[in-house]
């Protein structure tokens, strides 16, 4: 369903929406001061109450995440809250343009989260490129400690807490938080073995809570509304609450990001919101980053059986689905990031995997052998099959790779990779073969529409 | 010569321990304001890390080897990266590319002659929705053409 909000995305777009002045005309820091007169409990409950599912990629539920972290701080044993700003997901620009558009929620947001949490420090982790959301970051930090909102007595009150940046250097890796928490570290952002889960052991070896940069910078909003009011935002509330940023990017006329209740529809998305398919029929598209397995446009909901999530939408177009962490599991991709990539039907599927085939290979921390390997296997043979040189063999090889991949590496970056390229075979199996057959004169063998000068 | 900051920036120093509870920590910072000082990571550079953390060289190198934006050989005055990944893609990123590397007579990963220029390619930089894009320094360019492209690399050479 189509409901546009503006919870999160208010002040984008205005020329000092990024100011401490236009936060506070507009209530801000409210919330971080009644925060502080609450228990850790009250405000984990306010956030169960809300259904925020994380918005960093897996659709946790916050309030139970934040609840994982032991009631009393042990002594010696302080806990941290850090921020994943890494955005480094393919087709992911959301965060960006909260830092960008709106620091001080993140700020306020931090505030809340460490008392929720029991942390007195902060620490938001954005990737090295995104200078201008760092500037932005810590002049809110410093515009907010200025004014005595953060320090050793925010608000007056006797709880110390402070809010850092931590630039990264260029690693995705680094999005993966026990990676993250290396990189915190002064490490090379190589992946840790779970358990210990970070709630137990994080960064430093302490306690710590990592939270995606959305959904920090929505608990403002949902505090500012109640957990339960902002919940029923949500066409899927209870079982996901709120408004949410979404993104779409690739062949549409009007890419960009926007604010709208949960449960939007691809279909609402590309069509109502990116202002359609530009040059072209919509072929396919990746819903929420590139590790999210791509759906065709002529796919059909298959879920006759009633006891199936998805039941209720049988026989509809996949497009017509609203977009939950639930509902898009049950079509056999993921919700992600919610940043929808598309594809026109001149763009060349067999190119577009081979685009990310060579970006996996290019991320891996090389840790583990399967995906090490395995990443470099998938882009040579697909590195065949594009110059012209496929054989049926190769076309079952890159299946066969993946699959080893799948269940047997440190972290999440091996399905991240294999998956997708599972679904690009899967969903796109008879272009792949007419490709190989062909030599790729079945093709576009474009991914563009047009040179970037003619446009 | 051993490697030693300006004085403004020894200032930061304090600062940036401050943020953490142990040294190491300050470790991607330090790289990082040495880097901006010296344009890359020099072995002078390890060492002065190394030094002021209280950890081996080896820590420091293994460090600045795996991040992609620590360079660990001289580079050019400027970097242009373009981004390559899909969304960019879509909209003919790799034209860009070959358009940069005419324009400017070199490879991927090389520098111009007169040291002015250092092309790399980028893995998607968050800017999916103002595709094609590549950023320059420290500034995004977003919704290139070729032509936007030319002026922007007309302006590197120079200045
Ligand atoms: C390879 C990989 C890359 C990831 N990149 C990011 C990222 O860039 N930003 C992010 O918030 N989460 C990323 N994640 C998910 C994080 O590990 C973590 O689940 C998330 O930050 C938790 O925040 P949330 O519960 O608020 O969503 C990534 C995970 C993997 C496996
Ligand atoms: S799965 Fe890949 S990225 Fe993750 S730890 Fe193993 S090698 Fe590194
Ligand atoms: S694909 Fe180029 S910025 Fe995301």
């Amino acid at each position: 369903m189509l409901q546009r909000t503006d919870h999160l995305t208010k002040r984008y777009g205005i020329p000092d929406g990024f100011t401490l002045t236009r936060y506070l005309a507009d209530g801000g820091y409210v919330q971080a001061r009644r925060a502080l007169s609450m228990t850790r409990e009250e405000l984990v409950n306010e956030c169960k109450a809300a259904n925020l599912r994380g918005r960093g990629g897996a659709g946790f539920p916050m309030g139970v995440k934040w609840s994982f972290m032991a009631p009393t701080v042990a002594p010696g044993r302080p806990h941290y809250l850090v921020i994943n700003a890494d955005e480094g997901e393919p087709g992911t620009f959301k965060d960006r343009s909260m830092m960008e558009g709106d620091p001080h929620a993140t700020v306020e947001g931090c505030i809340i989260g460490c008392r929720a949490i029991g942390a007195h420090v902060a620490y938001i982790y954005v990737r090295d490129e995104l200078h201008l959301a760092k500037d932005r970051l810590w002049a809110a930090i410093r515009e907010a400690k200025a004014k005595g909102f953060l320090g050793a007595k925010p608000f007056g009150v006797d709880y110390a807490v402070e809010v850092y940046v931590h630039s990264g250097a260029g690693a995705y890796i680094c999005g993966e938080e026990t990676s993250l928490l290396n990189s915190l570290e002064g490490r090379r952002g190589e992946p840790r073995l779970k358990p210990p889960f970070p709630a137990q052991a994080g960064a430093f070896g302490m306690p710590t809570t990592v939270n995606n940069l959305e959904s920090i910078a929505t608990v403002p909003a949902l505090m500012r509304l109640g957990g339960d009011n902002f919940s029923k935002i949500s066409s899927l509330h209870p079982k996901e609450g709120g408004s949410r940023l979404y993104g779409v990017s690739g062949h549409v006329n009007t890419p960009g990001i926007f604010e709208c209740a949960v449960g939007l529809t691809l279909r609402e998305l590309i069509y109502d919101l990116g202002g359609g398919v530009k040059g072209g029929e919509l072929l396919a598209v990746i819903p929420g980053g590139s590790s999210t397995p791509i759906l065709r446009a002529d796919e059909l909901v298959e879920a006759p059986n009633e006891s199936h999530p998805l039941h209720a939408w049988h026989g509809m177009s996949v497009l017509d689905v609203p977009m939950g962490v639930e509902t898009f599991r049950g079509l056999g991709t993921m919700l992600g990031t919610c940043c929808a990539t598309v594809l026109s039907d001149k763009a060349c599927p067999v190119l577009a995997m081979h685009n990310l085939m060579r970006f996996y290979r290019h991320e891996s921390c090389g840790q583990c052998t399967p995906c090490r390997e395995g990443s470099g296997w998938l882009e040579r043979l697909l590195d065949t099959i594009v110059a012209g040189n496929g054989t049926m063999d190769d076309l079952n090889r890159l299946h066969e790779v993946a699959n080893s991949i799948m269940g047997n590496t440190i972290c999440a970056f091996g399905e991240g990779t294999a998956m997708p390229a599972l679904g690009f075979l899967k969903k796109f199996r008879r272009e792949f073969e007419e490709y190989i057959r062909t030599g790729g004169r079945s093709s576009t063998n474009r991914l563009a529409l047009a040179q970037p000068a003619a446009e | 010569m051993a490697f030693q900051l300006t004085p403004e920036r020894e200032q930061e120093l304090a600062e940036i321990f401050a943020r953490y509870p142990n040294k190491m920590a300050a470790c991607l910072p330090l790289l990082h304001l040495a880097q901006e000082q010296h344009g890359w990571v020099s072995d002078e550079v390890v060492t002065w890390v190394a030094e002021k953390l209280d950890v081996s060289t080896a820590h420091v190198f293994g460090v600045a080897t795996f991040y992609s934006l620590y360079h660990t050989h001289p580079v050019g005055k400027h970097h242009v990266w373009v981004c390559r990944t899909l969304s960019c893609a879509l909209h003919g990123a790799d034209d860009i590319v070959k358009h940069c590397e005419k324009r400017l007579g070199i490879h991927v990963g090389e520098t111009t002659a007169d040291g002015a220029v250092t092309l790399h390619t980028a893995e998607c930089l968050a800017s999916c929705g103002t595709a094609p894009m590549m950023q320059i320094d420290r500034e995004y360019h977003e919704n290139l053409t070729l032509a936007k492209v030319d002026v922007l690399l007309d302006r590197l050479r120079k200045s």
